[in-house]
């Protein structure tokens, strides 16, 4: 294998800039992910407890505005509640900004790159107002400190965070036979129990893949043993022993007791799945696929999987194995890039000054970027469903996605920048070595500057990975 | 900059410039997404138009039963009934004053509505959960992720890309899944100069997936652009037609071609606060809708049209401290068409007092929303009752035809 810069560049990290220099091989590559986060330093997003301090403040102005109903504070509450809203709403905003421009601006898109594959794998979102915008500061804290750990520790901390509870309705899932079962049924009349949503996501979409041999019957164990996990908006996660099913439970042959250890009992579940053959095989393919093609060579696949299973999960030495197998470096570029990626790149390739983008407010943060990846068909932070985004290039590339990416180059790198580079000077920055000559004649034959531009962001070659 | 590329004359028409150039023509065949009016034929002929009203719509504010005793006293600010300005319909029920430009469709009996009717979605009252239940058509949560639209393509033979469209830029759930759909919105023109749209098209020559989407993006903004231009795109004067208006007319304009299905959303049905306001826009917006489709589909495919408006929940009966109306339960679907058979309230009312209601406080739902769209889609486009038992609305209780269609 010949280690390719740019080629590195373009599919394993943001794209090609004429400000950072593409790496130098795949030591580099994996040494960064060890480093400290600068892009962190950089673009600080506040954690999840940022997203509870949102919550908080918001169920508070709901309830003051409840409690004013009918009386004279009603209309001042109301309008609290509102710039609560508003506030949330800028909050989004500004924190999808600071993720754009991290990719922009990085030297290691590598770690942009993992960190937006990982918050995929485990997509979870709000469904509530007072959590609607979580999704980030959830990634900043569950998914981006653990893309270079062990996968059960990212398991652990994604599938424990206070939104995954929230999303896949664990948080009111009640042991059948438990005290609060018992409980709400005497005082309330009212019979509570298991829910499985996050039971089954587990197996089915986090660990294990839909093939693989578990049946209905692993799932409804792994519900009993999950019960007690709960969230609230002053706490976070908390672990409620009153929640949960009393005894054990037997989840593919082995025997977990949360009555005896608790939480602990939960973890080494999860520890088992991350450590599952099945699970090995279910990741390999899917980062083969995001990372190369929608039909990834085989041998690949292979490969990463038995470097996981070789290393019990250890993330690094998967990416190496990623990064030093043939398949990984042929020439032609292959996935589409989804429309974040693709926006990001574009920004890159042109140099876009920060200020360029820290200057927009929210409205303009909307028009300029959450719309057009609406249309294009990727909703921020907000996806179809838990498997997360798709990866297939043609629900990419529909008319209607393509022409908004269309519509996007040509008029949204003028607003932004005003000025725009030569058309090839922007050719040789966005692709390199693959600037053919059809791409150059292109860039001389348009009418205008911006058409020039925008055409060459355009180009197949450009949005593909 | 010179151009050196030659300029279509302006009588040419996009297709024919289209086919010279190379992007339609000799790659038709190994283009998956296009499917030009002529090359195709339609799997049936009859139109059913989805629209999916987002928010939970209060079904007792939009056909409201005034007849009934304990209706009076659960509302202060939204009060109905003839005598507050509301149409009435059969004594019983009268229609929301918003709605009036639809009543000629009532008295010409291709307006019509179903009352009472939810999906099995109980307790949790959640918009999220309630459309993704709504749009998945099964009885429970997280079963499927495809929709039930896009089922009932699964199981049709003989339906291609166009068959079916989701228009507008929401998501559409219902229509997600194996089988072919188009997507497209009225908005998304492509603000490209002659020279640019030549380029591109050089451009994507060599990467068949961005051809065919490139070449059906044009064709696509071209009868947009067309429809905009003879003034049917519901256009007054020089003022462009508000964005439900032109997702009306695009829809119609696709029907009117060798689609047979479109589905799309209207939003704006969550009207906690100050509902009289709120629920006015929406309805317009409704109303608006229909009366485009009726004009544009023009009468003969009108006569062979099921429009069916459909909410995720309903919301309670009793208005709140806020002139509103919370989450609820039982909800209504409207009809339209003249396929249906209007000019009545299906559906078997529950009546109002708190022991008739759903946990004391929402309407209750007497009828399954899935069960009518099953009947109305067995007897439109003859899919068999076990394909949608089975597959499109997995172990719906499908019960006796509802007769929401005329014979």
């Amino acid at each position: 294998m010949r280690f390719d810069p740019e080629l590195a560049e373009i599919r394993f990290g943001c794209g090609l800039s004429p400000r950072q220099a593409p790496p130098t091989g795949p030591q580099e590559m994996l040494a960064a992910l060890r480093a400290p986060d600068r892009a962190t330093t950089d673009w600080p997003i506040p954690g999840f407890d940022g997203a509870l301090a949102d919550a908080r403040a918001y169920s508070a102005a709901r309830r003051a505005r409840k409690a004013a109903i009918a009386g004279p504070q009603f209309e001042a509450r109301n309008k609290d509640l509102k710039r609560q809203r508003a506030l949330m709403r800028d909050h989004q905003a500004d924190w999808f900004l600071r993720r754009l421009l991290r990719c922009v601006t990085t030297e290691h898109g590598f770690r942009e790159r993992l960190t937006l594959f990982w918050a995929d794998h485990f997509t979870a979102q709000g469904k509530i107002a007072a959590l609607r915008y979580g999704a980030t500061p959830y990634v900043e804290s569950a998914i981006r400190p653990n893309i270079a750990g062990r996968f059960e520790d990212l398991l652990i901390a994604a599938v424990t965070s206070p939104l995954m509870l929230h999303y896949l309705d664990q948080h009111r899932s009640t042991g059948p036979s438990s005290r609060r079962a018992k409980r709400v049924a005497r005082r309330q009349g009212r019979v509570v129990g298991l829910n499985e949503n996050l039971a089954r996501e587990v197996l089915e979409l986090h660990t294990l893949g839909v093939g693989a041999p578990y049946g209905q019957q692993d799932v409804r164990q792994l519900a009993e043993l999950f019960t007690g996990m709960i969230y609230n908006i002053e706490d976070g996660f908390k672990f409620a022993p009153g929640w949960a099913e009393p005894g054990a439970e037997i989840l593919l042959g082995q025997r977990y007791d949360a009555e005896i250890t608790g939480l602990a009992a939960i973890k080494q579940a999860l520890r088992d799945l991350a450590r599952h053959p099945a699970t090995a095989d279910h990741l390999a393919r899917k980062l083969a696929v995001h990372f190369t093609s929608d039909t990834p060579d085989p041998t690949l696949v292979a490969h990463l999987a038995d470097r996981y299973r070789a290393t019990s999960g250890d993330l690094i030495q998967v990416y190496a194995a990623l990064l030093e197998h043939p398949a990984s470096w042929q020439e032609a570029l292959s996935n589409v890039k989804p429309p974040f990626a693709y926006l990001a790149s574009a920004c890159r390739a042109l140099a876009m000054p920060p200020a360029a983008l820290t200057k927009l407010n929210r409205p303009q943060v909307n028009r300029v970027f959450l719309r057009p990846m609406q249309r294009m068909g990727q909703r921020w932070e907000f996806a179809g469903g838990p498997d997360g985004w798709p990866e297939a290039d043609g629900d990419w590339i529909t008319p209607q996605g393509l022409a908004e990416r269309l519509r996007w180059c040509m008029s949204v790198p003028t607003q932004l920048m005003g000025t725009l580079p030569a058309p090839l000077d922007a050719l040789q920055d966005a692709l390199g070595s693959r600037a053919t000559a059809q791409l150059r004649f292109v860039a001389t034959a348009a009418e205008t500057e911006r058409e020039a531009v925008g055409l060459i962001l355009a180009a197949p070659a450009f949005q593909r990975r | 900059m010179t151009n050196i590329l030659p300029s279509p004359s302006a009588s040419l028409s996009r297709r024919s410039f289209l086919a010279r150039s190379g992007l339609i023509g000799c790659s038709l065949a190994a283009s998956p997404l296009l499917t030009p009016v002529s090359f195709a034929a339609a799997p049936w002929d009859t139109r059913l138009v989805v629209i999916i009203l987002r928010g939970g719509m209060d079904a007792v504010d939009v056909v409201q039963p005034y007849g009934d005793p304990a209706y009076a006293g659960l509302r202060q600010t939204l009060r109905g009934g003839p005598q507050n300005g509301a149409q009435d319909l059969d004594g019983f029920f009268a229609l929301h004053p918003a709605l009036a430009p639809l009543m000629p469709l009532w008295r010409a009996e291709q307006l019509g509505f179903v009352h009472a009717v939810s999906t099995p979605y109980r307790n949790k009252r959640s918009h999220f959960d309630g459309q993704d239940l709504l749009e998945a058509g099964t009885p429970g949560l997280h079963q499927r992720r495809d929709g039930w639209l896009n089922r009932l393509l699964q199981v049709t033979p003989g339906v291609e890309a166009r068959t079916a469209f989701a228009i507008g830029q929401g998501e559409m759930k219902l229509l997600q899944g194996p089988a072919p759909v188009s997507d497209w919105s009225p908005d998304a023109e492509i603000a490209l100069s002659p020279q640019a749209e030549r380029l591109a098209g050089l451009m994507m020559e060599g990467d068949p997936l961005f051809h065919a989407a490139l070449a059906e993006a044009l064709d696509l903004a071209d009868s947009a652009r067309a429809d905009a231009a003879t003034g049917r795109a519901g256009t007054t004067g020089q003022r462009r037609a508000p964005p439900h208006q032109r997702i009306a007319s695009y829809a119609a304009q696709q029907l009117r071609g060798d689609s047979r299905i479109a589905a799309f959303s209207i939003n704006g049905w969550d009207t906690h606060n100050r509902q009289k306001g709120a629920l006015t826009r929406a309805l317009r917006r409704l109303s608006d809708t229909i009366l485009t489709l009726h004009g544009d589909l023009g009468s003969t495919i009108w006569d062979k049209t099921a429009v069916v408006a459909m909410t995720e929940f309903g919301r309670t009966v009793r208005e709140n401290g806020t002139g509103g109306t919370d989450h609820g339960t039982g909800g209504a679907m409207l009809l339209a068409g003249g396929a249906i058979r209007g000019g009545k309230v299906h559906g078997q009312w529950p009546g109002l007092t708190e022991a008739e209601l759903f946990d004391r406080r929402d309407l209750m739902p007497t009828g399954d929303v899935r069960a009518q769209m099953g009947w109305i889609m067995h007897g439109l486009i003859g899919t068999g009752q076990q394909a949608i038992g089975d597959v499109i609305f997995p172990g719906v209780e499908m019960g006796a035809d509802q007769g929401l269609l005329r014979r």
